[in-house]
């Protein structure tokens, strides 16, 4: 029986496939939104980095539903790693050379990653890189000095205030500009800090939200149940 | 693409496949976590060398930076991190 089931799988799959192939030529139709969006998106959003015009202006509700799949993996990583009730023996600290590295590290990292963020419609970068860089300065003095949890609830409150942000701008720019998550403020000067309207913003907003998310995911992994096995 | 840039991402490629098929063969799991960091890794330049700096940011950020250390952390909850003579002595009870 199940056997005949995995049979049922392969071929319908092979079937799916197969039609798809034999019924759409290679390359065909052509995409030509690419050229579009690279002729008209300087003038029309006014980010030099035309990727971050892509994704938080054209493809913008794309990026609220990624940012909602990543919330909703992180909140059930938690509900499955945070268990409450296991004693956890009390870790060891880290040596002299790790304690001091992660500290002299952490604004290091902390100032790259809200570059990134901040720079995310001038150069290569935006929330999502800069956000997983600052999760991983926040975790390092966890990686040091064990046993020194970060405030999960401040965590959380971060992140919620970051992901309402992201939203409430959405819905400003619906009822102003009549399209949820159209840019407001104007472009600005091609190129400058201060351009492309509320983009900063919600990348500041996705830079955030991700940035607390995955700490308190990593500190999560990090903190309980570590001796299952030994 | 000039002719060095060519062979460049044929390297990387290389590197990426050797890479890939270690991280299945490999019989430490701390190894072959960090053989799937070196897959990212490569994969990162390859995507910087091909003009893509955002996905090969974020490649390096996620793929070879936060998977694995998640990869890690989840060996270490199941009691898999074992490293060098260690994990050879407890490799033969399994």
């Amino acid at each position: 029986m199940r056997r005949f089931t995995s049979l049922l799988f392969a071929g319908g799959l092979a079937f799916l496939l197969f039609s798809l192939v034999a019924t759409l030529d290679f390359g065909d139709p052509p995409m030509r939104i690419g050229s579009g969006i690279l002729a008209q998106a300087p003038a029309q959003v006014g980010t030099a980095n035309i990727v971050t015009a892509v994704v938080l202006a054209y493809r913008g509700i794309d990026t609220l539903g990624e940012l909602s799949i990543l919330f909703a993996a992180a909140t059930a990583a938690g509900l499955v790693l945070a268990r409450p009730g296991r004693a956890v023996s009390a870790p060891k600290p880290g040596g002299f050379v790790l304690r001091v590295g992660a500290d002299l590290l952490l604004p290091l990292l902390v100032v790259i990653g809200l570059y990134i963020i901040a720079h995310g419609h001038l150069t290569p970068g935006g929330g999502f890189q800069g956000g997983v860089i600052l999760a991983a300065a926040f975790f390092l003095p966890l990686l040091a000095s064990p046993g020194r949890e970060p405030t999960h609830a401040g965590l959380s409150l971060v992140e919620g205030l970051a992901g309402g942000g992201f939203i409430l701008i959405g819905l400003l720019a619906l009822w102003q500009e009549g399209a949820f998550l159209e840019p407001l403020l104007g472009t600005g000067q091609l190129g400058a800090l201060l351009s492309g309207g509320t983009l900063p913003l919600l990348y500041l907003a996705v830079g955030l939200k991700v940035g607390a998310e995955l700490s308190a995911l990593l500190a999560r992994l990090m903190g309980e149940g570590h001796d299952v096995g030994d | 693409m000039s002719e060095w840039q060519s062979w460049l991402a044929l390297l990387l490629i290389l590197i990426i496949l050797c890479s890939a098929l270690a991280v299945l063969l490999l019989k430490n799991h701390v190894a072959a976590v960090a053989a799937a960091s070196v897959v990212s890794l490569a994969l990162a330049v390859l995507f910087a060398l091909l003009r893509a700096p955002d996905v090969a940011m974020t490649e390096a950020a996620v793929g070879a930076g936060l998977s694995s250390l998640i990869l890690a952390f989840g060996l270490r909850r199941l009691g898999l991190w074992r490293i060098g003579a260690e994990a050879q002595e407890k490799g033969e009870d399994d």
